[in-house]
């Protein structure tokens, strides 16, 4: 299992083709790429990321440790950026791998729904003309309930 | 003492990410009663508690949690991570 938590951009590609090659007992791996989306009436500067060091490791290892055991998945990673990022660049990523696809694919979206709300991280978009904390959405918080 | 964190707009509204306080409050919503009636800008940022989330040494309670042997609190808005 792998929890990263840093500033510096990371390599999808090269993430990927490593945490598939050390499995040894998976026959799937699910990756999910999360990117920062440009705003439509108001282009984005830049996307701010905070969180809440210590507690963002503790919380992730937790979320992965839950996933790997209810679906019995082979492995987990979790790469999640801070600080300052722009339009198109990758936020941050997941990767799980099982013996068959069904559990890659629902624990990966369960570690995309738990990090999404559980994971104390917070964003500020800053357009040209000012900046705003991103509200949750109601459905991220109900996306929870389904698990 | 207690070591008390603020993050996204409550460090904003407050106007500093931490400091130490000497507190008798038992309980998280002591706590906020207490700093609410200190100044205005606390009394600002604790206003809508349905908008704020606690977490007591690192793990997410709610507010009614006790602060015994607690040694960090931090307030902050509802997570977006992803």
């Amino acid at each position: 299992m792998g929890v990263r938590v840093q500033t510096d951009p990371f390599n999808a590609g090269a993430e990927l083709k490593t945490f598939s090659s050390v499995q040894t007992n998976a026959g799937a791996v699910v990756t999910f790429t999360g990117i920062v989306r440009d705003l439509p009436d108001n282009p984005l500067a830049f996307m701010e990321i905070e969180h809440y060091p210590g507690m963002t490791e503790k919380a992730l290892e937790k979320i992965c440790d839950t996933a790997i055991e209810r679906w019995k998945l082979a492995d987990a990673l979790v790469i999640h950026r801070y600080g300052k990022l722009t339009a198109g660049e990758d936020i941050m990523m997941v990767a799980t791998a099982s013996k068959h696809r069904k559990d890659a694919f629902e624990a990966a979206e369960f570690l995309m729904d738990y990090l999404k709300s559980r994971a104390p991280f917070w964003k500020k978009e800053h357009a040209k003309d000012g900046a705003d904390w991103v509200a949750q959405r109601s459905e991220d918080e109900d996306a929870l309930n389904r698990w | 003492m207690i070591n008390v964190l603020y993050f996204a707009w409550v460090r904003e509204r407050i106007g500093l990410p931490r400091e130490e306080i000497e507190t008798n409050a038992q309980t998280v919503r002591e706590l906020i009663a207490e700093l609410s009636a200190r100044e205005e800008r606390y009394a600002a940022a604790f206003e809508d508690l349905e908008s704020l989330r606690v977490a007591v040494d690192q793990e997410l309670v709610d507010f009614d949690a006790s602060l015994s042997g607690v040694r960090e609190v931090a307030f902050f808005p509802p997570m977006t991570g992803g």
